[in-house]
């Protein structure tokens, strides 16, 4: 009974179309990375960066655009139409940050916005570093075993 | 009179005598949209959180439902409805402002069709002389609450549903109106397994499905005895699946006397994926559009079933399956 509901449900359930998703995604994604990497290029040209340092600015000059965007209430539909290509780049962890701020002003400062910004996010920080950690230790015994140089 | 275990009849007539509708500014591009009595410009509603926005439109609906009827509060006995929100906070609120005998009744999107029977069943026992009755929803605060909202920056797939910003209410009455109650089918909870938020109407189908063909053979009717099966917010997989449910069981069913209030709200370019939802969704299109369609004589007798997942966005991490349910009520117009 269950396995043919489930046959029902999955032949009446409208596939993600995952090709073409994945053309926006690389698409939308690649324009956000290509732009960033002219943010880049702005900061090493016109103001005194290297190639090294130019990352930090570049990136809170993103996420700052992201804010307006957020803001405004048109990342969410940009999202819905790029999906992954939204939500990889660090526009897509500002978003998180931010909406989560806006959507939980109501309920205070410290227990809503503060609570709940990074309800989404912190799961990227979280294991964002733990992986870091792993990739660190991994990194150090091929090191000391002399695997790498 | 209790028909079986599951179904009443009643001989007293309980009426929808009026109703109100408010909802909001995506709405108010709907195909429904010139029927509804009160549009909001924005999702806040002139309130300062989406919260109160949801029960300033219920306090609205009812304050409008009063103002038809030209009368006070005080004349009537109860007031029976429900919301999706934790602890049904908006309906509560609203409900302290209007000082009406109350019951909060929660079935999620089944709350409108579950209110109905039971606010008629209490007409129709003489317990009661009015009762105001519906339910309401508001995309926003449904959002922030159950689903994994789209503001983060996730994709929706197609197979998830549009969360309803509306309210309905009905005044029924034990004055014979122009939209009669005669029967009512109480649901069981059906749970086929599900367990995908974003597909409820694979979740709700096979309460439908059992909901219906209880109610026929209580009542010893078929599909045909209907002018119109609507359905609350199956969406289009649920009701692709009802159909083969129904076909499978060897029920024949002509497909264009069934609606979906989910499907029939919104304009073919608003794009809602698989259809509107919430406890908004059936209580709008019923309190507007079908009633109009009742009092006009356009139908003359309609099975009106309401749809709920019961799903909360605990059970749903905790890959719990999703329980729903579906009401049955039986409208039949005054000329029948």
């Amino acid at each position: 009974m269950s396995k043919s509901y489930n046959d029902k449900v999955y032949n009446h359930s409208p596939k993600r179309p995952l090709l073409f998703n994945c053309l926006r995604a690389f698409f939308v994604g690649g324009s956000i990375c290509l732009f960033g990497q002219g943010i880049s290029f702005f900061y090493m040209y016109f103001f005194d960066f290297t190639e090294q340092t130019a990352g930090d600015p570049t990136v809170s000059t993103l996420i700052f655009l992201t804010m307006i965007v957020t803001g405004f209430g048109h990342y969410d539909k940009i999202a819905q139409f790029a999906g992954a290509g939204t939500a990889v780049p660090v526009t897509g962890f500002g978003n998180a940050v931010i909406s989560a701020a806006i959507e939980h002003k109501s309920e205070g400062f410290v227990q809503g916005v503060g609570g709940n910004m990074f309800k989404l996010a912190g799961s990227v920080i979280l294991f964002g570093v733990f992986s870091a950690f792993l990739i660190t230790i991994i990194k150090t015994l091929l090191l000391e075993l002399g695997v790498i140089g | 009179m209790k028909v079986s275990r599951q179904s009443w009849q009643f001989e007293n007539t309980p009426s929808i005598r009026s109703s109100a509708t408010t909802a909001g500014p995506f709405e108010a591009k709907s195909k429904i949209a010139h029927k509804i009595d009160l549009l909001y410009r924005d999702l806040y509603m002139e309130q300062s959180s989406y919260e109160k926005g949801h029960q300033r439109m219920i306090e609205d609906a009812v304050n409008i439902l009063l103002r038809k009827e030209k009368q006070t509060k005080d004349a009537i006995d109860l007031f029976i409805s429900g919301d999706l929100i934790n602890q049904m906070t908006p309906t509560n609120f609203a409900a302290t402002k209007h000082s009406i005998p109350f019951i909060g009744l929660f079935n999620a999107c089944a709350t409108t069709v579950g209110s109905l029977a039971l606010s008629a069943a209490l007409i129709n026992a003489q317990l009661a002389e009015s009762i105001i009755t519906g339910g309401s929803s508001h995309y926003a605060a449904v959002e922030k609450q159950f689903r994994y909202p789209n503001e983060y920056g996730a994709q929706k797939p197609p197979t998830s549903q549009w969360t309803v910003t509306g309210a309905g209410f009905g005044l029924i009455s034990h004055q014979k109106g122009d939209a009669i109650i005669n029967r009512a089918t109480i649901g069981k909870i059906a749970d086929y397994k599900q367990t995908d938020p974003f597909n409820m109407g694979a979740a709700m189908a096979p309460a439908a499905y059992d909901t219906i063909t209880t109610h026929l053979k209580d009542f010893g009717l078929s599909l045909t005895d209907y002018d119109v099966i609507v359905t609350g917010d199956l969406g289009q997989i649920g009701q692709a699946i009802l159909f083969d449910m129904l076909e499978d069981n060897g029920f024949a069913i002509d497909r264009s006397t069934f609606i979906d209030c989910g499907l029939s709200i919104y304009n073919d370019d608003q794009n809602v994926f698989a259809g509107g939802s919430g406890s908004g969704c059936s209580s709008l299109y019923l309190y507007s559009h079908l009633l109009d369609m009742i009092r006009s004589n356009e139908i003359s007798q309609c099975l009106m079933i309401g749809t709920g997942a019961l799903l909360s966005p605990l059970s749903a991490l905790q890959k719990q399956t999703i329980p729903a349910i579906a009401h049955a009520v039986s409208i039949k117009g005054a000329s029948l």
